[in-house]
């Protein structure tokens, strides 16, 4: 059975199938990370005292990732438009750089953690750090799953622009909205928990 | 490259530098020593406006259908409401003080 609505507009919505599932399913992120945050506030206000958080992080390091993020989301969404003007190997070109802005992200983490660790600083050691790898370990995670679902599209996933090209670049779009929700959840922890 | 693309193409890269002049910004203003309140209203502030560059033009909400619109803005008042609710049990921590400091000071 065909999947309706992929390619053509569902007259009720206004929309295709796709792009309304995303943004409802990225209105439920928007809680989860919004419960993070709101306990963030709430243990922050509610506390005596509370350590000067970039004497603990490494801002240098997170302004970098801020910067990494950013290029990655650029690049995803000249792979769409590279599909677009219906060129393949632009499409692959740039989706190939998004995954290696993730993968650099993903790296410069490790490295923050491993230092973090290597001070014996962990979640159990303060209401902050306990709020710090919880954040960005949720974050890590949706970065992770938008680099599987992007490596399947530059790869295997390609198949479909040959059978139906349209379906591919509105599937294009679909994850590319997602891989900017996940930068735009950075924007926000980045000020919040390394400069604030 | 149609015309259309290339015109989108070059919007995508003023975004881009916009986003990292505010970065950038950002990180400066957080080295300058503003009183807290000040550093947060600052900080988040620019967040938001580089999160909206994001929203509007790279997952293309500029334009975008009134069902897509409307769920979000459900969305955007029960986060603004549960953020909310969660400062204002902590209100007295964080306005008791300066109310209290400034009925002092008519006080005297």
């Amino acid at each position: 059975m065909q999947i309706p609505y992929t390619t053509e507009v569902r007259p009720d919505t206004g929309l295709t199938n796709p792009k309304l599932g995303i943004w409802l399913f990225l209105a439920s992120e928007v809680m989860l990370f919004g419960s993070l945050f709101s306990s963030y506030a709430l243990l922050r206000t509610g506390a005596q005292t509370w350590p000067d958080q970039s004497s603990i992080v490494n801002v240098p390091l997170a302004t970098l990732n801020t910067i990494v993020l950013i290029a990655s989301s650029v690049t995803m969404v000249m792979a769409w438009a590279s599909l677009k003007s219906e060129s393949l190997p632009k499409y692959r070109l740039y989706m190939g750089l998004t995954l290696l802005c993730g993968a650099a992200f993903l790296v410069v983490k490790t490295i923050e953690y491993s230092d973090k660790f290597s001070h014996h600083l962990y979640p159990s050691t303060s209401n902050f750090l306990g709020l710090y790898f919880t954040m960005t370990g949720l974050h890590a995670i949706h970065v992770i799953a938008g680099m599987i679902v992007n490596a399947y599209f530059w790869g295997p996933g390609t198949r479909m622009w040959k059978t139906d090209p349209e379906r591919f670049t509105n599937r294009i779009e679909v994850a590319g909205i997602y891989w900017h929700f996940v930068d735009v959840v950075w924007i926000f922890l980045f000020p919040v928990l390394y400069l604030l | 490259m149609n015309h259309d693309v290339a015109a989108q193409v070059r919007g995508y890269l003023m975004v881009f530098g916009t986003l990292l002049v505010l970065t950038l910004i950002t990180v400066g203003v957080s080295y300058l020593d503003l009183p807290e309140f000040e550093t947060v209203i600052v900080a988040l502030t620019i967040a938001t406006v580089k999160a909206s560059l994001v929203a509007m033009f790279f997952m293309h909400l500029k334009g975008e259908r009134p069902m897509v619109m409307w769920p979000l803005a459900l969305t955007a008042f029960l986060f603004v409401g549960l953020l909310a609710s969660v400062l204002y049990s902590e209100s007295d921590h964080l306005f008791g003080a300066r109310f209290q400091d400034a009925f002092h000071s008519i006080r005297n």
